[in-house]
């Protein structure tokens, strides 16, 4: 009987074909909307919490300015640190590495070709702080950063643009009116959380780059890494006492720098996808509402307009319970029609826009689930009065029905 | 002795209640054994309708009982009643009544789809009865693709593909021309007298009552008249 009903309904859709896909459509596009979404934040959040995990969780980054308070101003008018500050910071209890960092745009000539990019000035701390291997040559030395050597290590992105093919190493390359060589190359990382490529900088030792192209002491920010993860919290602390001392912060008054937990921005990267999360399940249950109601509607429709066919089916034996089944039937498969269409465009829509937005297409298998298991309860829900009407038809009535 | 096919005993009908109250039936007996060819006469609004449907099992008495097959109807419940017009009744109404859209094979397969009964059997005996009424040819038609006496073939052969005990006909020639309705009363006749199938027949053209065995006249929804067809 289930058998019959489906085919039934499969027949009563296609008779209405273009009223039935209109039925549809507003759970096509809620369910669509939500698989979108859902799909493409899931995307966005395992590359955002993949990339701070490889950063590692016990990373500390320190940058000068007041992270929430609308009276400091701009944050690049805060006070810069200096190389001294981060000696300072290196001396303290339980921590692993502290690799200050300077840099601005340049362009990088070797021979006929050039390139823009960004110049670091860091030291050698750096690649162990960020986990950057330096496959090909090396790093500098701690003796080559206090000499302020002109060498320098090139992301993949620039070997790429300057040297092609070629072997880079031990070439000088011109940066600034600097010439420098050229002693290792960085492992390629790709493209960052906000689409930024991340080869494509030249590290150079700090002082060579203070003196020899920035002309200034300035360090830009730093990044500490601590011995432990558990140890995060007391380092920043320590950090935070140290700067405040040594920026001369009188008691009482606002931070001028912030020292920030890369743990932090895991949990709070996570408790936004929550929340939009939580959000979307909203719009779900309201875009379901409403194309539940389109459903209801137009079984409605479609049961005043069959009922001589009610009418005859029940002259003919049918029970109420199977013309209620038969329009119930008809109700789930217009809104599991509407889910798989809804599932199939979101699915589509989003591996769309992760190849557009380059972040990795996420197959949620226990979502689409979710969608099918709602959608088919939209249609029983929304079916089963529409149904009922059918069902307690009087049959005299209904076969006089013009 | 066994008990007849069909009895109504003191049955009446009324619908509304108060001044709106209509007496559609007053106090009818009628009998009606297995084999028998009936024809019901009577002007509209006699009372033959409202006669029909409790036939039928599609309405019951307000007063007195209807027994089928020895079986009180109005003590069934609607899906009691429906089963009983699933497995013993079969209907033929003046207006066809056929599925639009839907080929005149499932249209005839439709009473069987509530059996239960298994696909290819189902087209085998849906097509055993389009052929008993000549119309083998048409399975695949659709009803507007036929002509109203193919029409009312059709529907004569949804009321036979469950050797249905009884087929009631609601003035089954009503919408035919005098040709076509011999033609059908014909059908009707040969279902009788080669199948054994009782059936009452509401019309009110004297010529088409003279298929049958025996008149039943209402008037006023009662029973003024009841003798053998002439």
């Amino acid at each position: 009987m289930l058998w019959a009903a489906l085919l039934m309904a499969v027949r009563a859709i296609r008779r209405n074909l273009l009223r039935s896909m209109l039925t549809t459509l507003g759970i096509v596009i809620g369910v669509g909307a939500v698989i979108a979404m859902v799909t493409l934040g899931q995307g966005a959040t395992a590359r955002v919490t993949g990339e701070i995990a490889s950063l590692g969780d016990n990373l500390l980054v320190i940058v000068p300015g007041n992270a929430g308070n609308k009276h400091s101003g701009v944050a690049g008018a805060a006070t810069p640190f200096s190389l001294r500050d981060a000696d300072a910071v290196a001396e303290l209890s339980e921590i692993a590495a502290v690799a200050p960092l300077s840099g601005r745009g340049v362009r990088v000539v070797y021979g006929a070709e050039n390139t823009a990019t960004t110049l670091q000035g860091t030291t050698s701390d750096f690649v162990r702080v960020r986990g950057w291997a330096v496959p090909e040559g090396r790093m500098f030395h701690a003796a080559e950063e206090r000499a302020g050597a002109p060498l320098c290590v090139l992301g993949a992105t620039v070997r790429e643009h300057l040297f092609g093919t070629q072997n880079p190493l031990g070439a000088s390359i011109r940066i600034s009116n600097v010439s420098c060589e050229v002693i290792g190359v960085l492992e390629e990382k790709g493209q960052g959380t906000f689409g930024n490529d991340q080869d494509d900088l030249v590290l150079m030792p700090l002082t060579a780059y203070q003196r020899r192209v920035a002309n200034s002491d300035d360090v830009a920010m730093m990044f500490v890494s601590a011995t432990s993860s558990s140890a995060t919290p007391r380092v920043q602390t320590r950090i935070t006492d140290l700067l405040r001392q040594r920026r001369g912060i009188r008691q009482g008054d606002e931070d001028d720098f912030v020292v920030r937990d890369m743990k932090e921005v895991t949990s709070i990267v996570e408790s936004a996808t929550g929340v939009l999360t939580a959000l979307l399940g909203a719009i779900a249950a309201i875009s379901l509402l409403v194309g539940g109601i389109g459903i209801m509607n137009i079984m409605l429709v479609s049961v005043t307009e069959r009922t001589r066919e009610i009418g005859i089916r029940l002259a003919v034996g049918a029970r109420g319970r199977e013309v209620l089944l038969q329009f119930l039937v008809e109700a789930v498969v217009l809104s599991l029609l509407g889910g798989v269409l809804g599932v199939g465009l979101g699915l589509g829509a989003s591996w769309v826009a992760a190849r557009a937005l380059d972040v990795p297409f996420v197959w949620v298998p226990e979502l689409v689930a979710l969608a099918f298991a709602f959608s088919a309860a939209v249609g029983v829900t929304f079916g089963f009065f529409p149904a009922r009407k059918a069902a307690r038809m009087n049959p005299i009535d209904a076969l006089r029905h013009e | 002795m066994t008990a007849p096919l069909v009895e109504l005993d003191g049955v009446s009908r009324v619908y509304g209640r108060g001044d709106a109250e209509v007496r559609a039936l007053e106090d009818v007996d009628l009998v009606i054994d297995s084999g028998d060819f009936v024809a019901i006469m009577g002007s509209s609004g006699s009372g033959k309708s409202t006669c029909m449907n409790i036939l039928g099992c599609l309405d019951v008495p307000s007063s007195g009982t209807y027994r089928f097959r020895g079986a009180d109807v109005g003590a069934l419940s609607r899906d009691q009643r429906a089963l009983l017009r699933r497995h013993y009744l079969g209907f033929v109404f003046q207006g066809f009544n056929l599925l639009a859209r839907t080929s005149a094979l499932e249209n005839v397969e439709l009473p069987l789809l509530y059996r239960g009964m298994p696909g290819g059997e189902r087209r085998r005996r849906a097509l055993a009865a389009l052929d008993a009424v000549g119309l083998a040819d048409r399975a695949k038609h659709a009803p507007n693709e036929l002509s109203g006496g193919q029409q009312q073939r059709v529907a004569i052969a949804r009321a036979l593909v469950t050797d249905p005990s009884v087929i009631l006909a609601d003035e089954p020639t009503g919408n035919l021309d005098s040709k076509t309705s011999r033609e059908i009363l014909e059908m009707l006749r040969e279902l009788n007298t080669e199948r054994g199938i009782t059936i009452a027949m509401v019309t009110h053209e004297l010529e088409m009552a003279a298929f049958a065995h025996r008149v039943v006249r209402f008037h006023d929804g009662r029973v003024v008249e009841d003798r053998e067809a002439a």
